[in-house]
């Protein structure tokens, strides 16, 4: 039966430097940690702007088309004046598909950073 | 409409939300219950009782009514309506909900760390808190008048009453069922007549909605006075009367002559047929052709006018009172941004019938515009167009749709007022928390009541869009730069509420008791939004920029709370808005 030994030597170079988890970094408010929050803030907020901006902006267009050209007001579809098709109708289905991709898109950017500083 | 029905579906829905009141009393046993449901709702629930809370009087009969008398433009109410709740979405909706806070004062007290933006919050919540109960009652006398002919004051009685006893009652809970059925009767309510009335008009061979002309009677047409009316007669006509017309009894024939006229309630006036249609004097007439084509409405300035509504609803969504405590029974953020897209679809699919009895109305029952009760075409026409007890049937069912959107805004808003008035101002005063929420409840209907019952009748969808004008021109600015901008400071946030809502409660209150002037003044008074809210943007931004020493010192914390998901594992900040009833 032989002795069971332990068998030792001086370390060579250093071992890998655990890194903090970003969280922790969060907690802490140092440096980093204002980056990862800087940089979720400016994303979320790109695009909500984006978002808001697309849809405002298309919306907003409506009165400008009805003042400048008058006749898109006559055109009929099916009977129904387009301005009554549109504001009466149409413009739903496209404020709720909208209001799904931002969800969707949000929810992605939230998962990200999650990864990110979760990482340990 | 038969008398009895109408007083049956009143009884039944007040009944019905009552007895569900009721049961979710049963459910709420804590403090917490009772403010926010204890957090504990799913997000079906929950959209269907925004969508219940959000659709008031001015969407199921104000945007109907207008539609009748203005036609394209006033399509732009329930749209942007719509619209209101993408902004409040994609801007405010998961932020708002991880702050934690339950009211908008509690917000901004948790974002500035100030007591003073607390107040000036506390104090703007409940301004626009009673200035949208007011159309509310107002609009619940009207239908009460309509369908059962009851005096003014009963509606509002009769609808404070039952918000009172499930309000004091239950609480947030309780309040979140009825709310949910409510959403659901109202579509049914309004849904389900429009298949019938489109039938009719089918059959009828499909007649035009608007002929370019001046509107006229398109045959002998009975019209029956309920309430005091000055018509304008736009040319003279012959017609049968009896009651007191121009303070003269009359009984028989009568020739009106070009000009206004005044006519009392219970007069009978039979028009003949191709009579110009007397406009009454609070409407402004406008010939077919007008009213199918957009910017003819609002008056001097339509272009200038439609902006200014669509940044009104646009914007002002996000700041109404009741509509914000709904986020904070969300379980976390994401269950506020999947609810909140929920409510976009329910709303959508609810706002395509209000234009539909808008049209249909200006050509069955043109008698509307004579009255100057627009807003009542959505009681009437199913009823004239259906015969029998199909018809009857249906005009309960819509008069029930009526009544249940009374009792869910009003409810909704009378919660809010009700929790900033018990907790900034009886605090102290009143020991029991649930005792001083249940006087709050009463102080929050008492004022509007009085109001309505004082004030002149205006438009139910004017007043609330003045009421979206001020919540986009105060809570706005508050809400989009405390959560997004860092460097908002309480002075900059207290002299931005106060120079936003401060002049469109001004703007909003020369609107209501004098009536615009003419001209550009009229339009900016009018529709103050364009101009009020970026004047509170700018002062905010200008004066958090000069004040930056009183930036809260724990910004960077409740940075953290607002924007990351609940699942990391991060040191969000200790305020708990819950610690004021632990203690």
């Amino acid at each position: 039966m032989t002795e069971r030994v332990t068998v030792t030597g001086p370390r060579r170079g250093r071992p890998p430097a655990r890194r903090r988890a970003g969280t922790a970094e969060i907690d802490a408010q140092t440096q980093l940690g204002e980056v990862y929050m800087r940089a979720l803030l400016r994303a979320q907020l790109r695009l909500s702007l984006t978002v808001a901006g697309v849809v405002l902006g298309l919306l907003a267009l409506l009165p400008l088309v009805f003042a400048v050209a008058p006749r898109v007001s006559d055109v009929d579809v099916a009977g129904v004046p387009l301005p009554w098709l549109v504001l009466g109708g149409l413009v739903y289905p496209v404020l709720v598909a909208a209001a799904w991709f931002y969800v969707r898109t949000a929810e992605r950017v939230e998962r990200d950073f999650g990864e990110m500083v979760d990482r340990r | 409409m038969n008398t009895s029905t109408g007083i049956v579906a009143v009884v039944v829905t007040a009944a019905v939300t009552v007895l569900i009141g009721a049961y979710g009393l049963r459910a709420a046993r804590t403090t917490s219950d009772f403010y926010v449901a204890s957090r504990t709702v799913t997000p079906w629930w929950n959209a269907s009782a925004i969508g219940g809370e959000y659709l008031s009087a001015a969407s199921f009969l104000g945007v109907a009514g207008l539609v009748l008398a203005y036609g394209t433009d006033m399509l732009w109410f329930p749209v942007g309506y719509t619209a209101g709740y993408l902004m409040l979405l994609v801007l405010v909706a998961a932020p708002l909900r991880r702050s934690g806070a339950y009211t908008l004062p509690d917000f901004a007290e948790a974002r500035l760390e100030s007591m003073a933006a607390r107040r000036a919050a506390s104090i703007l919540v409940v301004t626009i808190g009673w200035l949208y109960l007011l159309p509310q009652f107002q609009a619940a006398g009207l239908t009460l008048r309509t369908v059962t002919g009851a005096p003014q004051w009963a509606g509002p009685a009769v609808v404070a009453a039952v918000v009172l006893v499930s309000v004091l009652g239950g609480g947030m809970r309780s309040i979140t069922f009825v709310q949910a059925f409510q959403y659901w009767l109202k579509l049914t309510a309004l849904a389900l007549p429009v298949v019938f009335v489109l039938l009719a008009w089918q059959s009828d061979g499909r007649p035009e909605v608007a002929p370019p002309e001046e509107p006229v009677f398109a045959e002998a047409t009975t019209v029956e006075v309920t309430i005091d009316v000055t018509v304008d007669v736009p040319m003279g006509v012959v017609v049968e009367a009896d009651g007191v017309v121009d303070d003269a009894a009359v009984s028989g024939e009568l020739p009106l002559d070009r000009g206004d006229h005044d006519v009392e309630a219970g007069t009978v006036l039979e028009f003949p047929a191709g009579a110009r249609i007397p406009h009454a004097s609070n409407l402004e007439p406008m010939t077919g052709q007008a009213w199918a084509l957009p910017l003819t409405a609002g008056g001097d300035h339509p272009l200038y006018a439609t902006y200014s509504l669509i940044i009104a609803l646009f914007f002002g969504t996000m700041g109404l009172p009741h509509v914000l405590v709904r986020f904070y029974t969300n379980p976390d953020g994401r269950a506020a941004r999947r609810t909140t897209l929920a409510v976009l679809g329910l709303l959508g699919l609810f706002y395509v019938l209000p234009g539909v009895y808008g049209a249909l109305g200006r050509l069955y029952t043109p008698e509307l515009l004579l009255t100057g009760r627009t807003d009542a075409v959505v009681l009437v026409l199913p009823g004239r167009l259906v015969d029998g007890v199909l018809g009857e049937t249906l005009s309960a069912l819509v008069t029930a749709g009526a009544f249940a959107a009374f009792l869910s805004t009003s409810s909704g808003l009378t919660v809010s007022v009700a929790g900033v008035l018990s907790q900034d101002l009886l605090r102290g005063r009143v020991r029991n928390p649930v005792a001083g929420f249940r006087l709050g409840a009463a102080l929050a209907l008492l004022v509007p009541i009085g109001l309505a019952l004082s004030s002149p009748f205006l438009g139910i969808a004017d007043v609330v869009g003045l009421a979206f004008a001020v919540a986009a021109s105060s809570f706005c600015p508050l809400l989009l730069l405390g959560i997004w901008w860092r460097r908002l400071t309480w002075p900059g946030a207290v002299a931005g509420l106060l120079a936003g809502g401060g002049t469109s409660t001004v703007a909003v209150a020369f609107t209501i008791l004098g009536g615009p002037p003419d001209g550009w003044v009229g339009a900016l008074l009018a529709q103050p939004a364009a101009w009020t809210m970026p004047l509170a943007f700018v002062v905010m931004i200008v004066v958090s920029l000069g004040t930056q020493q009183h930036t809260a010192p724990g910004v960077n914390r409740t940075m953290v709370r607002l924007h990351t998901p609940e699942n990391l594992d991060l040191n969000r900040g200790d305020w708990d808005p819950e610690d004021r009833w632990r203690t």
